[in-house]
């Protein structure tokens, strides 16, 4: 008995080391979307590169494409923009442009100097389709289908490694059965 | 000298470039006020333990002037509300909704102060209840006594 309670705090302890370390593995900057699922907002914007042209999530629909959050003052799209632009020469997916409450010429100034992944940048001054698509960290990318359902959010830049998990995978389920 | 000049205009450059336009407010302090009140129920994305009401950060700012235009377009609190919701989940809400994925949030606390307490009144039943200890040896009680006397010298 008396053994038993020297080990109360050793058990305490234990727990106490269990919830920080599954605290160290969350993110809390990653809050869920209620967008899954849902369809894309939708949109119509002024494109990136030519004004005079518009580009609409409905232009999209019957097609799997990915539509990526960027702004060139946001540093975390600079980190992820190479993984972006292999992705977009292997193919796999088209990638279409949100530039998030930027400059017009700095945005193409930023696609000059560090290449140009995206088919069509739609060209959002006012960061309002920003909040229509729930959007609080750029980067942000979003994975939509051929409805025009939104199936998968990334918060934050886009990894070799989450496209080789998550976004490819998914995007090859989302050709093949609809 | 001179370097410590420059150095000064670039001060006061850099000061002028950061400074910002004030921000917009609506025009009517009625629907301002109740902005206002919308905002300090709705957390900022951006710095998580701010209210939007509180936040300075972009986002925030571009999320109050919604909810004035939103408020000038006769919407009420409770559809701003849904509409806030239904962009960013149930995280944008400062209080918490009473929901079975929120429960542990809200009776948590209270479960983990009734543990500690139903620990506390065990213990102490438990104590009461547990046997007088033995009583001093004779020789204990001897000492004790010349101690209380402050007959036996310290060792």
């Amino acid at each position: 008995m008396l053994r038993a309670r020297f080990l109360i705090p050793l058990a305490v302890f234990a727990v106490l080391v269990v919830f920080l370390g599954v605290g160290l593995t969350l993110n809390p900057r990653e809050v869920p979307s209620p967008l899954i699922d849902k369809p894309a907002p939708a949109f119509q914007l002024p494109q990136l590169h030519a004004p005079d042209k518009t580009f609409a999530q409905k232009d999209m629909l019957g097609k799997v494409w990915m539509l990526n959050v960027w702004a060139s003052w946001c540093v975390a799209c600079r980190e992820e923009h190479p993984n972006l632009v292999e992705l977009a020469r292997s193919g796999a997916v088209p990638i279409y442009g949100l530039n998030y409450k930027d400059e017009r010429a700095d945005g193409i100034a930023w696609l000059a100097r560090f290449g140009n992944p995206y088919q069509v940048s739609a060209y959002d001054r006012d960061g309002r389709i920003g909040i229509d698509y729930g959007v609080y960290g750029v980067p942000e990318t979003y994975v939509i289908d051929k409805a025009g359902v939104i199936r998968y959010k990334r918060i934050g830049a886009v990894t070799p490694e989450i496209l080789r998990d998550k976004i490819l995978p998914l995007v090859k389920e989302l050709n093949g059965n609809a | 000298m001179r370097k410590l000049l420059a150095l000064l205009l670039v001060l006061i450059l850099a000061g002028s470039v950061l400074a910002r336009e004030a921000p917009t407010v609506a025009a009517d302090p009625v629907q301002e006020k109740r902005a206002m009140a919308l905002a300090e129920e709705l957390r900022c994305l951006v710095c998580q333990n701010q209210t939007i009401a509180d936040s300075h950060a972009e986002l925030a700012v571009d999320l109050k002037n919604q909810i004035r235009e939103k408020l000038k377009a006769g919407m009420s609190e409770a559809q701003i509300i849904d509409y806030m919701v239904a962009r960013y989940g149930d995280f944008v809400l400062y209080r918490p909704p009473v929901k079975v994925t929120t429960l542990p949030l809200w009776i948590g606390p209270f479960a983990l102060l009734f543990a500690a307490l139903a620990g506390l009144f065990y213990y102490i039943l438990r104590r009461r209840r547990s046997p007088p200890t033995q009583p001093l040896s004779k020789a204990d009680e001897a000492r004790v006594r010349s101690l209380l006397d402050g007959q036996e010298e310290r060792r």
